[in-house]
This record gives structure tokens, sequence and C-alpha cells, in this order.
């Protein structure tokens, strides 16, 4: 379907096409790369915010939800963390940690990267995947920095890789990111990818990866405390010949999340695993949508996601699996689960199956209702309170996707955030 | 056993693409010109004598046709209908209304032959052999009018009302009025407004309270002329207590354009009432080149009215080129169940978009849905269906299980459900797989001797079994005929 243009355009489109003109001019990057970013642009101006009428946005009517919009700027880079291997995006700006990342492992501001970029650089941080999106698109016409992470094949990178994506001051502000991740052939790694930010903040953040072939990397995405108002995040990855690509997403903060994944694996025995448990009250609205394309056989594909709502909170699970002709043995499953404690809680499920070859197998499950009665009673039969049963059975209920985070440290700290989340709620 | 036996035999003797519906009826019609416009439609209106209000109640549609935009969401591509260059009215040329099928013209008589619909009704004699045969009441639909419809003595003495809508309209415009365009509004969607606008007949029927309506009724559509459009309406109430199982099946001719059949049916369940109803769709699928084919774009709902009230769909899909419908349940009174049980099965460059929305409004409301989809050819098979739990449907239930097999590398296979739920205590399940027809299950009947073929019809027949069950005895072995010869060829 072609989407109609907007025949009005909304205080907020016409604010974000102005700050596109003004900062034009001053993007880092050569002829190509305005190029680029004029293509990408005219993408989001024909389009405009998506509404409720692009299908994919059905749930999440950014036209209505986003009725201002703030202006983008740049901070001053932060302090340079001087321990660990932290990076910072700050306002839109990177910071690199001082001391020197481990061997295999090299680190760049993209602003730097962009500065000589070549046209294999410049292929690799604009992919075709998700580009006509209008959001992404404005993603790639406005983003100035983010970070370039390189690993090297072969490399195994023991420590996690931090990113604090963050943003400072009262001012309602809009801020705007886009990092690379090129992961050598049977090269190893895992991502940390947290963001924060004091609450009138906008954020336009994309990741995108290119795992090599062989290679393994393991991404968790969180949110912490205090997170954006607003948070667009994308997710684009290839997957190459028999490597594996994990993300993990703990959604617990934010007003309006919308997560969007595009997954394509593209070599063939490309194993693809997405999960996440969201944990949301009050009027959060968090939305994932994935498509995970199997463009070549024996790719492999598990998304699980776990969702708790509470007060009126609302959620969306949108994941569609394509299988291609020709990408025969393909073996996808995908499920989505959800509890609804509130009854102003509403979820949305839209599992979707796409599938062009006839030797597959792909299945998909979605569930939604309330906490089992049954099991309430029956630890309330061994004396427990109301409330600590159902705390019981959700933390349980979570920890069925909280245990595919493979790295202790993460997997802990985690469920520490789920513990405080039903803290919290008890209390 | 004896049913897979025959769809074995099926699948031998017909050819690649022989449509044995195919044929056409030299019969001499009465045709409105071609095109649509404001004349048009009241030149339908005054053929059936229609009251005033009925008249301007397919003006205001037709206005408001005019406004809207094709829909383009579902998952088909075909060209743009040319709307001004179709016939809206075509009926077999006789005296208005046959008063009994002496008066039918033999030629169309021999049309149902042909179809294998006994129009005649048959005499019964009491004892042995009666007893056991089941009848069925048929309303048989030629182009745009209702032709024959029987055993209306026997319905009468019950209470039940079973005829042409274009009749009822004169009979009883009460029931009519009270109860046309309250589940589809005028306004729903293109092709239901262009039908209100145009729709030329269709079956009417009203069970009265705590009537269990005595034999199955049954309406059989046909499309014979060129370059017509269909458009029939279906209404169904059944009142309180009632019940009441109706059939539905259509053909038509083999002809290189496409032909467009747009028809809307409202079912009606009042408290405690159940309504089941099936459909055997078997359109002309359109030539092994994709050429040809009925567009079937079609707006079925049931309102679960009253408390405790039932609406069933069970839909057969083998036939048409382009399928586009999406029989569904609003369950609006307390306690009350929709189900949906649907075999579509796809081959050559058919495709299918078919699917259910079961809408739960009401408390305790609990719907199932079955879908078996088969896609075989060159075709698209998409599953779309939305199950959705309203702020105050408390403690709503659904079920779904949808399940799609491929045959072949050329084939797609798509699912889209829409899942929404607004209420805490509503419980929903989902499930859905694809696959194709496992090696290991093709090994195991090959080595007790089965051929390739055979064994395909034997899996095919055990994967679309929760379906077939569904269907009322005299359709549930048509159906299985129907599989086997939509699948033939297919199998490698």
């Amino acid at each position: 379907m072609t989407p109609r243009p907007p025949a009005i355009r909304t205080k907020a489109e016409t604010a974000l096409a102005e700050s596109f003109e003004q900062n034009r001019a001053t993007m880092p990057g050569g002829d190509a790369l305005r190029g680029q970013r004029a293509r990408a642009f005219d993408v989001f101006h024909e389009r405009g915010l998506p509404h409720r009428r692009i299908e994919a946005w059905h749930y999440t009517d950014l036209r209505n939800l986003m009725r201002e919009a703030y202006p983008i700027t740049q901070g001053a880079p932060a302090a340079a963390p001087a321990s660990g291997l932290r990076i910072i995006i700050r306002d839109g700006v990177c910071t690199l940690p001082t001391g020197a990342p481990p061997a295999g492992l090299k680190l760049t501001t993209l602003r730097d990267a962009l500065a000589g970029a070549s046209d294999a650089l410049i292929h690799a941080l604009f992919p075709d995947q998700g580009a006509d999106d209008a959001m992404v698109a404005f993603n790639a016409a406005m983003a100035r920095d983010g970070v370039l992470i390189e690993i090297a094949p072969g490399a195994v990178i023991d420590e996690v890789i931090e990113l604090d994506v963050t943003a400072s001051g009262d001012a309602p502000h809009g801020d705007i990111s886009r990092s690379l991740v090129l992961v050598g052939e049977g090269a190893r790694a895992s991502i940390l990818e947290s963001h924060a930010a004091p609450p009138k903040v906008q954020r336009n953040s994309a990741m995108i990866f290119a795992v090599g072939a062989g290679a393994s990397l393991a991404h968790v995405f969180e949110t912490c405390a205090d997170s954006p108002e607003l948070h667009v995040s994308t997710l684009i990855a290839d997957v190459g010949k028999d490597a594996r690509f994990e993300s993990f997403a703990f959604v617990s903060a934010g007003e309006v999340l919308r997560r969007q994944g595009f997954v394509r694996g593209s070599g063939e025995g490309a194993k693809i695993a997405l999960r996440g448990v969201n944990l949301l009250k009050a009027k959060q609205h968090a939305d994932t949508t994935l498509v995970v394309d199997h463009a070549v056989p024996h790719g492999e594909s598990r998304e699980l996601f776990k969702t708790i709502l509470d007060g009126e909170a609302s959620c969306v699970f949108q994941g569609k699996v394509v299988v291609r002709p020709h990408a025969q043995k393909t073996d996808g499953g995908m499920k989505s689960q959800a509890i609804l404690l509130s009854d102003d809680a509403a979820m949305y499920n839209k599992p979707e199956l796409e599938i062009f070859a006839d030797d597959v197998v792909c299945g998909h499950g979605a569930t939604v209702g309330q906490l089992d009665a049954d099991q309430i009673f029956y630890l309330m039969a061994r004396g427990l309170p109301r409330a600590q049963a159902e705390g019981m059975i959700i933390e349980g209920f979570a920890r069925e996707a909280l245990e595919f985070v493979g790295n202790e440290a993460i997997r802990e700290r985690l469920g520490a955030g789920l513990a405080d989340w039903l803290a919290r709620r008890a209390s | 056993m004896a049913a897979v036996q025959e769809t074995v035999d099926k699948v031998k003797s017909v050819d690649v693409d022989a449509y044995k519906y195919g044929f056409v009826t030299d019969i001499e019609s009465d045709m409105a010109p071609k095109g649509l416009n404001e004349d048009i439609v009241r030149f339908i209106s005054a053929k059936k004598d229609e009251p005033e209000w009925m008249t301007q109640w397919r003006l205001d549609a037709y206005k408001r046709w005019l406004t809207m935009q094709e829909p383009v969401w579902a998952r088909v591509n075909y060209p743009k209908i040319d709307f001004q260059d179709l016939y809206y009215y075509a009926a077999p040329k006789r005296t208005p209304g046959p008063k009994s099928l002496d008066e039918v013209d033999p030629e169309l008589l021999r049309t149902y032959e042909k179809l294998g619909i006994p129009l005649r009704e048959r005499e019964i004699l009491a004892g042995v052999e009666g007893a056991a045969e089941r009848r069925v009441a048929v309303d048989a639909v030629f182009d745009s009018v209702s032709v024959a419809t029987t055993f209306k003595a026997e319905l009468a003495k019950a209470g039940v009302i079973f005829c042409p809508i274009s009749e009822a309209l004169q009979t009883h415009p009460e029931l009519v009025r009270k109860y046309l365009g309250t589940v589809v509004p005028v306004t729903d969607n293109y092709y239901a407004t262009l039908n209100s606008a145009v729709f030329s007949d269709g079956s009417f029927v009203y069970i009265p309270p705590g009537v269990r309506c005595p034999m199955e009724l049954s309406t059989y559509f046909r499309i014979n002329e060129k370059n017509t459009g269909q458009f029939e309406r279906t209404l169904i109430i059944a009142d309180k207590g009632s019940y009441v199982s109706y059939l539905e099946g259509c053909t038509a001719p083999k002809r290189d354009e496409n032909q467009l059949h747009a028809a809307v049916v409202e079912l009606i369940a009042l408290e405690d009432a159940e309504i089941k109803y099936s459909t055997v769709q078997n359109w002309y699928p359109g030539d092994s080149e994709g050429k040809g084919g009925i567009y079937n774009f079609v707006t079925k709902r049931g309102d679960c009215r009253g408390d405790r009230s039932k609406i069933s769909w069970t839909q057969v899909e083998t036939g048409s080129a382009i399928t586009w419908k999406y029989p569904s349940c609003i369950l609006r009174g307390e306690g009350s169940r929709g189900e949906f049980y649907s075999i579509a099965i796809s081959n050559g460059h058919q495709q299918v978009d078919s699917g259910t929305k079961m809408l739960h409004l009401g408390k305790n409301t609990s719907s199932r849905i079955i879908s078996k989809g088969i896609a075989a050819g060159h075709s698209d098979n998409t599953y779309r269906g939305q199950v959705f739990a309203h702020r105050k449907a408390s403690g709503a239930r659904n079920f779904t299980n949808c399940d799609s097999l491929l045959i072949g590398q050329t084939c797609g296979a798509h699912t889209v459900p829409y899942i929404e739920s607004r209420n805490a205590s509503a419980v929903f399940e989902h499930e859905a797989t694809t696959s194709k027809i496992s090696d290991d299950q093709l090994f195991y009947c090959m080595q007790r001797g089965l051929s390739g073929e055979e064994a395909t019809a034997l899996i095919v027949n055990g994967f679309v079994r929760d379906v077939l069950q569904q269907l009322p005895m005299e359709f549930a072995v048509e159906a299985q005929k129907l599989i086997a010869v939509s699948l033939e060829g297919s199998v490698g």
C-alpha cells in the first residue's frame, strides 16, 4: 500500500522539516553523504509523521502522540569515562572512553568516521532495510553522531561494550544518534545499550549491525529509571552465514517507546533471536514492531516477548516473519504473551507470517489474559499474602524470557530491575 | 475412508484445470443498460416494485458510494475495476416471479440439474425410505434474481419465512425494514455500500421464536451472463430461542474476463437463538494462466444481539480468482458465542485474503476460530483476522488456530492476526503454524502401498478434518470432492 501523503502538515512535522533545513549545511560528511541525507529527508517529508493509517504504525499514532517537536540540539561532548568500556552519547554527541580498547576492538565517533567516509561505510550505515519508514528516514537525514564499533575478524571481546545514551538539561529538546556495529567473521562480542534522559526529551536512535559469517553478537537494550518522554528506537541487523544475532529488550520506563527491528538473515544458517520483557504501568505505551526476513535457506529465528501491563498502560507487539522463495528449511518460532493486571490496560498483538517457500516450519503463538486464579489460590493457600503471590507469579512469567540473557551480570541486573518494579507495584 | 478413496478417484479423473461448472446456459435475459448511475438504481428498484423508502435507501447508498474509495489493504493484486463497464441487472426473461416450478424455463432447471441441485420437491413417502432422507429447502438465484424456492408450504406451516428478499419486501416489509442494514450498515465499506445501492435479490429468512427450522435452508447462486456483476443480499433473522442451519453454494461459467461478485450477508440472532451458516464457495477461479475468474468481494457479518445467542460460520473456499471475505461475529449479547471454521484452498493464480472478526462486546462471550489454508500452484493464501475485547467484555474467551500448508515452491501462505484486548479478564489464545506435508508422513503412507497422490489426498483430508466435521452432511461430501479437484495437478 502506498501511503497517502498527509494533507496538512502538523506543527511537529513543520518543525522537524525546518530543523533539517537549518542543519543540512553543517552536517559532517562529503557530497555522497549529503545526497544520501537529502534522499532520506525526502522520504520523511513525503510521508510525514506516521499515523494510524500506516499499517506498521497502526497502534502508535505518532502524528497524534508527537504534538510538538522539541528543538534538536547538539550539546558539548560529555567528560570521557575514565574506566571501563563505556561509550557515552549525550544529546546526540559521542564520547569515547579514554583507556585503550581491548585487542580487536576499534571505536570511532561517527562524526570522525563520516568526515572521510568510504562508500562502503556509507552503504553499511544506511542499509535499505526499513529505509522507507519515515522515522528511520528522519534519523538517516539528521544523525550527526554516534559510535562506530568495529570488531576484527576472529576477535573475542569478553568485556561488555556499554553504550549509554543520555541527555542533559531540563529544557525540552530532541536528540538523534545513529551507531554502526561491524562484527568481523568469527568474532564475538556483547553490547549493552542503556537509555536515560531528563523528563522532556524526544529521542530518535538507530543501531545498525552487520554480523559477519560465523560471528556472534549479543545485544541488550534497557531503559533506565528516567527515560525519554518519546523514543523511537530502530534496530537494523544483517546476519551472515552461520552467524548468530541475539537482542534482548528490557523495557520498564519511558512514556512512549516505539522499538522497531528490521533483521535479515542473509547467509545460510543464520540464527536470529529477539526477546524481551515489557513492564508497563500508569499511561506508558510501548510498541515492539519487528520484521524478521529470511532471505536464504536454513535460517532460524526465535522471538519471545513477555509483557505485564498495569494501570492504563498499553503495549503493542507486531512481529512479522518473512520467508522468501528458496529460503527452504527455515525454522521460525514467535511467541508473545501478556498479562493484564488492570481493567484499563490494553494489549495489541499482531504476529504475522509471510511465507513463500514450502519446506519450512514456522509458527507463532500469542496469548493475553490475567493472572491465573488457580495459581494465586495455590500460593495463598500456602500462607502467602496476595501481593506476594501475584509478584511471584509475575516474576516467574517474566523470568522465562530473562533466562535467555547470556551474560550473567546483565541477567542479574535485569532481574534486580524486575524485582524492583514488582516491589514498587506492591507498595 | 470411503470419502478419501473418492477424493483420490477425483484427483485421477479430472484434468488439470477442469472446472466442471464452467458451462454457459443459453437463456434469454432481461438486462439493464451497462453502467451505474442513479437511473440504474431507480430501474432496479422499480423492477422489484419496491416501496419508496427502499428506493431512497438505495439512492442514499449510491450517493455515499460515490464518495468512497476502494479498499487496498488486502494482500491481493488485480487491475482496477471499471464499474461503468458492468451490467448491474440481469434476469432470465420470464413473466415476473414464477409462481411454480412449472413456469420456470426448462433450460434453467437443466442448469440446476447439471449443478446437481434438486429443485423439485421430491415426494417423500412415509415409511422406510423417507424417514432416513434429509430434506433441504433451496432458493436458487440465477444472475440477479431468485428463480425458485422449494418447500415453501411446509416451511410456512412451521412459521418459517424463506423467500427471495424482493418478495419479502412485498410480503413482510416491516421485518425487512427493521433489520436490513443493521448489521452491515449502508456506509460499512466500499463493496457493501455498492451492494446496498444495486442489490437485486437474495434470500430472506425469518425463524419465529422458539422454532427449530424443520429442514436445512439453502441458496445456490449462479452467475451466467457476461459482464454482469452479481450483488445479492441475504438477511437471516433467528428470533428468540430459534435455530436454523443455512447452506450457500455458488458457481459461474468459465469466461476470459473477470466478473464481480459483491454480496452482503447479515445474520441476526436474538436471545438463545442459533444460526449455523455454511458456504461452499466454488466460483470460477480462472484458468491455469490466471485469466478470468470471479472477484469475490463479500461482506458477511453476524450479530449475536441477544444473550446466549450463537452464530457459527463454516466456509470451504476453493473458487474465485480473488477472494476478499471476512465473515464476522459481533458478540453483543451476554454469554453469546461466535465460531468460524474455514478451509481456504488456492491453486493456479488464485489470491485469497480471508479470515474473520470476533468482536467481543458483551460479558462472558466466547469465540473460536479454526482456519486451514492450503496454497498450491502460483497462488497466495492469506488469513487475516481480528479478535477484539471491549473494555466491558469481562470474561471474554477466544481460541484461534490457523494452520497453513504449502504445496510447491511458487505459492505463498500468510497469516495476519490482530489480537486486541482491552479487558484484563479476557483470555485470548492464538496459534498458527505453516508447514509442508511432512516427508515422513508421505513415506509412511506410501510404504503402505498408497501412491504419492493418494497419500497427499489422505494427509490433506486429515489436515482439514476439524473444519469438515463442522459442515452439514450434504456439504461435507461435496467439500471433500472439491478439495481433491482444487489440489489436483499440484501433487508432484
